[in-house]
């Protein structure tokens, strides 16, 4: 029955065993990756596209550079110091001419807009008259609007030919390029966006603290209580998680308002006077109280079932060699449950960076966060550009928090239920 | 609506029912005769119910076309640009306001109307270029109502002997003290902090266009400034009126109208420094030939005059005014509601398309920041 090593091995159709063997690997491994090649597709076409775009959108600047092609052609060489010469303003009233013909003028209007407030007016009137500008172009072009004889709308226009641009990072933390270039801070009248990223990152970390206060008990009761009644508070917890977004936040605005069931009752009680009831809502406290509560859940679970797995043996155990309650707990049972902590801190942080119709709703002027100015600019002012800089940097500091907690606590010893 | 939509999408259960009873007949034309459907954009709530009942209704009525309500005027311009980006463009018809239109045509997403062309003249045989009230005709809208932004209040919130009635009043809270609610923009907040300081309403924009006069507009909201809830959806001023969270809001005139005379609410307009504007039809890129018998029905005089038996928007069309009646259930006179209306006329500010389309948004973030401060 032994055969010589000399002889290869074949299968019982005479093929080598080893050739035989790898067609088996390869064919398990196209298997395996037809199996998930759905998802791969969907987290191509749903998640990394998406991305890809948004990255590009944040810096891509093709309206001047194409609209405006023969202008900025005929700006080539000009000197910055005095207003440029005939050729280009010829070059100009041909541009808007063809613009208007097409009818494409209007995202380049927005664009220059954008860094100088009154070029969609200066472009559109411009361009309704266009069809009746006989040169000299220039005296012609300087009557109709006296902003194109400003040298600062020339640098505008050499300094946004280029085909990506900056300004909507800049614009995103309040900064801006002077005329001549240089990168300067927007006037102080004009700042949002950097305080509010700040108020969006402590308004969340305080949210994770909260809901880690709140939820750790919870947990740990939902842990150690008798299967019956834990099952019953795991449904209170439940209920208002798969509760609506939408219905959640409105009943706390009900609940909150001045006019509202809080205040009502604590006036009856005499706690309050009628006319001295608490503004709870449309501010700062009014976001707080109602994102702690709609993300209290996603604290509770991975806690919960960390601490499921913690046997009940080892704070017996710690008891017996004599810890006192309290010394036990900090020492045993709470490192155990970091990776709970972790998860929990993370995902709540994480979640709560990114809403949005919470903040709107109950959060007034002061419990705004910026991802309600991704929404403004997404949905209102149409300035897609720099809402997808802010959304790129909301984006780069997740990222960041992620790689930081990765060093701390390792993500592979979370778990998430 | 509702009706017609059930039956489109059962066709078969709707004729197996039709045969049995045999007295729906009514219900099986509509199926048979279905031609297509519109898909036509609007503000949703009051607004959209007077446009279902005033033009809508009688439209499928007549021809068998579906009609179906998407509430997206709110955020109309942004979703035409996704739209015609992606390359599909699902709305027929879109209602829009005159300056997002022009940005809209600009760009190219709507179609260019050649106005005496596509819409009815007048009963008299005036053409639509001069039956149109100034300004409701552009390269590509068509205005259909005149509508206002007010101030209104709650009078049970103020003594019978002591009721606001200037814009001034409310920045004044020393006489009038409460909360007020006001539109979390500073389109309207800017012309009334002048009005209230003492500039003409004729010259707001004058003011506006300089940097003392934006200095001026929000010096004068710094003094309500700790006394206001800003609002951004048409439905929350007629709400906190009602629960009297607050003494004054800022509104559609519509929305206020239709809570006094629907829900009995007791609210106030004032009329003094209302700021007016149109709006209107639009018609997306590559759909003009699916809308324009509707079009051309929707505007006409009677049509426009219907609509406001529903809601107090003045119609676009002078041979339409004369035809305003009563509301349709309350029975009282439309009339003294209309922004257009003389008495209420008379201090009115138009708002400024352009200013606005130059200035908007340099002056959101410059709002914005001030409510930050």
């Amino acid at each position: 029955m032994s055969q010589s090593p000399s002889v290869p091995l074949t299968t019982a159709d005479g093929v080598p065993l080893k050739t035989s063997l790898r067609r088996a690997v390869r064919r398990s491994k196209v298997k395996a990756f037809l199996l998930v090649s759905p998802l791969l597709l969907f987290l191509g076409i749903a998640f990394v596209m998406p991305i890809v775009e948004m990255l590009w959108r944040s810096v891509d600047n093709p309206e001047v550079s194409t609209q405006l092609s023969r202008t900025v052609a005929a700006l080539e060489g000009w000197d910055g110091e005095s207003l440029p010469g005939e050729p280009v303003f010829a070059a100009l009233a041909e541009d808007l001419r063809e613009g208007q013909e097409a009818r494409n003028l209007g995202l380049l209007s927005s664009r220059l807009n954008y860094e100088k407030s009154g070029m969609r007016s200066t472009i559109s009137r411009t361009a309704r008259r266009i069809g009746r500008v006989e040169p000299p172009f220039r005296e012609a072009l300087i009557e109709i609007n006296d902003t194109w004889g400003e040298l600062d709308t020339w640098k505008l226009i050499q300094r946004e030919a280029t085909p990506y641009t900056l300004s909507y990072y800049l614009a995103a933390v309040d900064l801006q390029l002077s005329p001549t270039g240089e990168i300067v801070q927007v006037p102080d009248h004009l700042k949002v966006h950097v305080g509010l990223f700040w108020r969006t990152f402590w308004m969340s970390a305080m949210i994770t603290g909260l809901t880690l206060l709140l939820g750790y008990p919870i947990a740990f009761l939902l842990t150690n209580l008798p299967l019956r009644h834990s099952n019953l508070l795991m449904i209170l917890v439940l209920l208002p998680f798969w509760t609506s977004l939408l219905v959640r936040t409105t009943t706390w605005i009900a609940i909150l308002q001045s006019q509202g069931v809080l205040n009502d009752v604590m006036v009856a009680l005499g706690v309050i006077a009628d006319e001295a009831r608490w503004q709870m809502i449309h501010n700062k406290a009014g976001t707080i109280i109602a994102m702690t509560h709609i993300l209290l859940p996603f604290m509770i679970l991975p806690l919960y079932s960390v601490m499921k797995t913690i046997p009940p043996s080892y704070m017996r155990a710690a008891r017996s060699l004599g810890g006192k309650p309290f010394l036990s707990f900090r020492r045993v049972y709470f490192p155990l449950t970091i990776p709970g902590i972790a998860a929990g801190g993370i995902l709540v942080f994480i979640l709560s960076i990114g809403y949005y119709i919470t903040p709107a709703l109950v959060g007034g002027q002061s419990g705004r966060f910026i991802t309600n100015y991704i929404a403004y600019h997404m949905q209102t002012s149409l300035n897609w550009g720099l809402a997808a800089a802010i959304a790129s940097i909301l984006l780069f500091v997740v990222i960041v928090f992620y790689m930081i907690f990765n060093r701390l606590i390792g993500v592979d010893k979370v778990k998430l239920g | 609506m509702k009706r017609d939509h059930k039956q489109a999408g059962k066709p078969v259960l709707k004729l197996i029912t039709c045969a049995v009873a045999g007295a729906s007949a009514l219900g099986l034309a509509s199926v048979a005769q279905a031609q297509q459907t519109l898909n036509i954009v609007s503000w949703g709530g009051a607004y959209t119910m007077s446009q279902q009942q005033a033009y809508h209704e009688p439209w499928m009525e007549q021809t068998g076309d579906e009609i179906i309500n998407l509430d997206r005027s709110g955020n109309a311009l942004a979703g035409l640009r996704a739209q015609s980006q992606a390359g599909n463009v699902t709305w027929d018809l879109v209602d829009m306001l005159p300056a997002d239109a022009m940005i809209a045509c600009a760009e190219g997403l709507i179609e260019p109307l050649n106005h005496d062309e596509l819409l009815a003249d007048a009963p008299d045989g005036t053409p639509p270029s001069e039956d149109f009230v100034d300004g409701a005709l552009g390269e590509c809208f068509v205005a259909s109502i005149v509508y206002s932004n007010i101030v209104a209040f709650n009078s049970e919130m103020f003594p019978e002997d002591k009721q606001p009635s200037t814009i001034a009043d409310v920045f004044d809270l020393e006489n009038f003290p409460g909360k007020r609610t006001l539109l979390r923009k500073p389109i309207n907040n800017l012309e009334w902090a002048l009005v209230a300081d003492g500039v003409a309403p004729e010259d707001v924009y004058d003011v506006l266009e300089t940097e003392e006069g934006i200095q001026r507009a929000f010096a004068k909201l710094d003094t309500i400034k700790d006394e206001v809830i800003w609002w951004e959806e048409g439905a929350q001023p007629p709400q906190l009126l009602a629960d009297q969270e607050v003494a004054f809001g800022s509104a559609y005139n519509g929305r206020i109208f239709n809570a006094m005379v629907t829900e009995d609410q007791p609210f106030e307009i004032i009329w003094d420094a209302q700021v007016f504007e149109l709006d209107g039809w639009v018609v997306p890129t590559g759909k003009l030939d699916k809308v324009k018998d509707y079009l051309h029905f929707a505007t006409d005089t009677q049509r426009l005059a219907d609509q406001a038996q529903y809601i107090s928007y003045g119609p676009a069309r002078y041979s339409s005014s004369d035809l305003v009646s009563v509301h349709a259930e309350a029975g009282i006179d439309m009339m003294p509601h209309m922004p257009t209306f003389p008495p209420n006329f008379a201090t009115a500010i138009q708002k400024d398309d352009e200013f606005w389309a130059d200035y908007n948004d340099e002056l959101t973030q410059r709002f914005d920041a001030w409510l930050a401060q």
